[in-house]
This record gives C-alpha cells, structure tokens and sequence, in this order.
C-alpha cells in the first residue's frame, strides 16, 4: 500500500477507480491552430486536463542579456489558471510553475532547431485551463503541437506522458487520485519516432522492474498520442488539397 | 501519395516524419537527414526537384536574404541610421551610406520619421542575422501615400500567380500601382475603388490562399470586375 494507509486506488477486479485498465491512457483529443492571433497555437484535452499554448515567433530576443550568438532561446511561461483547480491558484508564477516552464523549456530546446535562429526567442505560453494530475506532459504535448504549427523547424515532434506506481502496481497516465495517493510518477517527454527521451523526472522510488514497465507504458501511449498530434496537425491543413491530406 | 493530381508531390508531412532514403537525393529546406532517412522538420507539402526533397512549409516566418525586396517601416532613428521593421525576427538596419538622400549627420529625422514606410531591397545578412538594408537601385523609394497590408508568407507565390500573371491582371482591373514584397507586405496606391477592389483580394488571399479552389475564386473576382 501507499504512503497513505489505506487510500484504495485499485478495485477488486483489478481496474483502476476509474475504470481503465493498468495500462490504458484517459481520452486525448488535440486540435492544432486555434488561436488567430498567434503564429502557432493548440489545445489539448487529456482526461480532465486541458491545456491550450500559444507559440510567437522567432522575434529578436529581450532582454538582450538572454541572448545566445549562436542559437535561439525558448522562453517558456507555464501558468496554470486560478479556476483550473479546485482550490483556487493565487495567479502568476509561482515556484512550481517556474520549475515546470524551466524543465519544458529544456525538453523543447531537444526538439527545436534551435541553431537555426541564433540570437533570437520563440515565446511558448503554456496556459492550463482545467488540471487533473499531469499538467505538465499536457504542457508539453501542447508545445510541440503548437511549434509545429507556427512553422518552427524541429526534429520530430514530443509527446508528454507519465507513468506512476498505486499499490505496488505500474499503471499508465496517474488520475489525480493516483497521483496524490499514489506511491511514484514518472512524467517523460518522449520523442516518438526515435524513442528517444528529452525529458525525464520521478517522484517517488520504482524499482529498476517498475522503472522498466513504466517506460514501456509511457514509450506505447507516447505513440498513440503522437498519432493524434499528427492528425491534429494534417487536419488543420488538410484543406489545401481540396480536403485530402 | 493519393492527392497528386497537379503532377507534383502533394504529401503533407509533419515535424519528425521520414520521407524516404536518403541515399541518392539531397536534403533541401524544410528536412534534415537522421540516419538512413531524410525527415521533414516543418509542416508542410513534399517537394522533389532535380533530386533535392524539400518541405514547402505551410507557415513559415520571413527570414531575409540578401537581395530580397522588402516593405519596412522605421522603428527608431539614430543620427546617421534608421531601423527598419521588415517583418523579420530582426529589425533592418539601413545606413546613411545606403540612403538615396544626403543629410547632415544628426538630420536623419527630416528624411524619414518613425512610422514611415520604405521600399528597401536587403544589402546583406550574416550569420548572426544583422539585416543591412539599402534604398539605392532602381525604384526603391519611400512610400508616402497608398495602403500597406501583410499577408502569409506561403501566399506571395499565389497572389502573383503563375509568371506574375495574377498581378499583372490585378493590376490592370484595379488600375493601382501593387508592389508585392518578399517579406508579405503588400503596397497599394491608386484610386479609392481600385484601392476597395485590392483590399478584397487581400481579404481573399488571407483567408482563402492556402486552399485549392483559390485560383478560381481570384479569376472569379478579376473577371467581375473586368467586366462591371
């Protein structure tokens, strides 16, 4: 059992409080282009998480202290509504939305050819409307999704997944139950088409079994959701051939 | 590659997506090669000529290049020098030297104030983006009267169309004078129906330019007022 005696977050048949299956995602739906005044934007439901982020630029960077000779920077601004939560967030930054808008700064800069635009900024905002535990991969998928569709070249795209651990069981993409009661999570930012890792962060203890599960749940819904991104992307523009893409 | 009905290649692609080998072709804008295969970076539709794949972006961002006929509008004034905004992550940098008046250091502000429009062509751009641009050649000049709008990179190729045909038509329907700058600014001048009749087309190309059907909607419009 968990850390917090006897919180049940698995039902006698062996489905979660929610009814999926140990390794089974909550419903994605991603929609590219949303916002006109943007150069890229998309919004993203997963489960009762929904994010939306706007992408400008490249713009000259400012301050010019922040700039790099040699590549662009990305400037991230995760915010997290004062509605998206039960209890009401004070709005602004805070220290944890200063470290998510660091780490996804970071993953992003993986994907992003960054080196293309040298003394510049692409200013990603990330904006959670409604949270439901894994804000941040939601962040993420929003991003990547978002950049694509301002027309900034990247490397691939990045999906934002997690895994965690209830009851001593791996189980894919924690609910908030799961992830205030549970025993680990491990968020990842994962690009689908190499399988390569470009973000990575654990809270609580997995054993080297668990940690392995827990990559093969998050590397298979890492590529489900990139279907969906992909399909979000070819939708918006599908257009232009007369409705085939 | 089911919508290759204008003989050339219509895939849509997105960030991340192998297009092919990359043994034998050459890797053009808009792909990168990882591996054995070239992958596209950007959004957009697959183009192949002459053994270079690229990816014709759906949007992109203006990035100069020496030559480029550019719109700008003067951002700040220094004494010998104006910055220019030209649509671009980095304003322009125009020098007195490059200007086509002569002013006294410290005049630069009699020329040209902020706020003001210029057709410029982009001198050079380095490897750390620095535009220095010039208004000495043929035509390029300070634009004091028409209208100035921006539109979508990807639509410059279309509202000129084929050869420049569709300006040419547009130009002689509307009896105005259209420059069609390279960074999508597009300007105006003429009388004040012709100057109406452009801002549709404008309208059109913003909102319809990325679709198939455009080339038949703008005839439509051409053809309507050719004939009124």
């Amino acid at each position: 059992m968990g850390g917090y005696g006897d919180v049940k977050l698995l039902r006698e048949d062996g489905l979660r409080l929610d009814g999926r299956k140990v390794d089974e995602m909550r419903e994605v739906e991603i929609e590219a282009g949303i916002l006109p005044a943007a150069d890229g934007s998309a919004w993203v439901k997963h489960g009762l998480n929904v994010a939306v982020c706007a992408v400008y630029g490249p713009m000259e960077a400012h301050p010019r202290k922040i700039q790099r000779q040699d590549r662009a920077v990305i400037d991230v601004r995760y915010n997290m509504a004062p509605f998206s939560t039960s209890d009401r967030i004070r709005p602004g930054f805070n220290r944890r939305s200063r470290e998510i808008s660091k780490v996804t700064a970071e993953a992003l800069e993986s994907v992003v050819l960054v080196e293309r635009y040298p003394r510049s900024k692409i200013r990603v905002e990330i904006e959670i409307l409604a949270a439901e535990a894994g804000t941040r991969c939601v962040g993420i998928t929003a991003a990547a999704v978002a950049l694509a569709d301002a027309g900034i070249p990247m490397r691939d795209l990045i999906v934002g997944v997690a895994s965690g651990k209830i009851e001593d069981t791996v189980v894919l993409d924690l609910d908030k139950a799961e992830d205030n009661y549970g025993q680990a999570d491990l968020p990842m930012g994962i690009l689908p088409t190499t399988g390569e890792i470009a973000f990575l962060q654990m809270d609580g203890d997995l054993s080297v079994e668990e940690y392995n599960t827990c990559m093969d749940y998050n590397l298979k819904a890492a590529r489900e959701i990139h279907v969906l991104m992909v399909d979000a992307l070819k939708r918006r523009y599908a257009e232009k051939n007369g409705g085939e893409a | 590659m089911s919508g290759a009905k204008e003989g050339a290649e219509l895939r849509l692609v997105t960030p991340g997506e192998a297009i092919g080998a990359s043994t034998g072709v050459r890797a053009g804008t808009g792909t990168l090669i990882m591996g054995d295969n070239i992958i596209a970076t950007r959004v957009g539709w697959i183009k192949e000529n002459n053994g270079v794949t690229s990816v014709d972006p759906i949007h992109a961002a203006y990035m100069p290049r020496s030559g480029d006929l550019v719109i700008g509008v003067v951002e700040s004034v220094r004494n010998n020098l104006w910055f220019a905004d030209v649509n671009g992550p980095f304003n322009g940098l125009l020098p007195m030297s490059l200007a086509p008046w002569k002013v006294e250091f410290g005049a630069a502000r009699e020329q040209m104030d902020i706020g003001d429009v210029m057709l410029a062509r982009v001198q050079e751009v380095d490897e750390a983006h620095n535009i220095v641009l010039t208004m000495k050649g043929v035509g390029l000049r300070r634009l004091k009267e028409g209208i100035m709008s921006e539109i979508s990179m990807n639509h410059i190729s279309r509202l000129r169309g084929e050869g420049d045909s569709t300006l040419r038509s547009l130009k002689e329907v509307s009896d105005c004078r259209i420059i069609v700058a390279e960074n999508g600014r597009v300007w105006v001048d003429g009388d004040a129906d012709g100057i109406t009749f452009m801002r549709t087309v404008l309208d059109l190309v913003r909102n319809e330019g990325h679709k198939a059907t455009f080339n038949a909607s703008i005839e439509a419009l051409i053809d309507n007022r050719r004939n009124a």
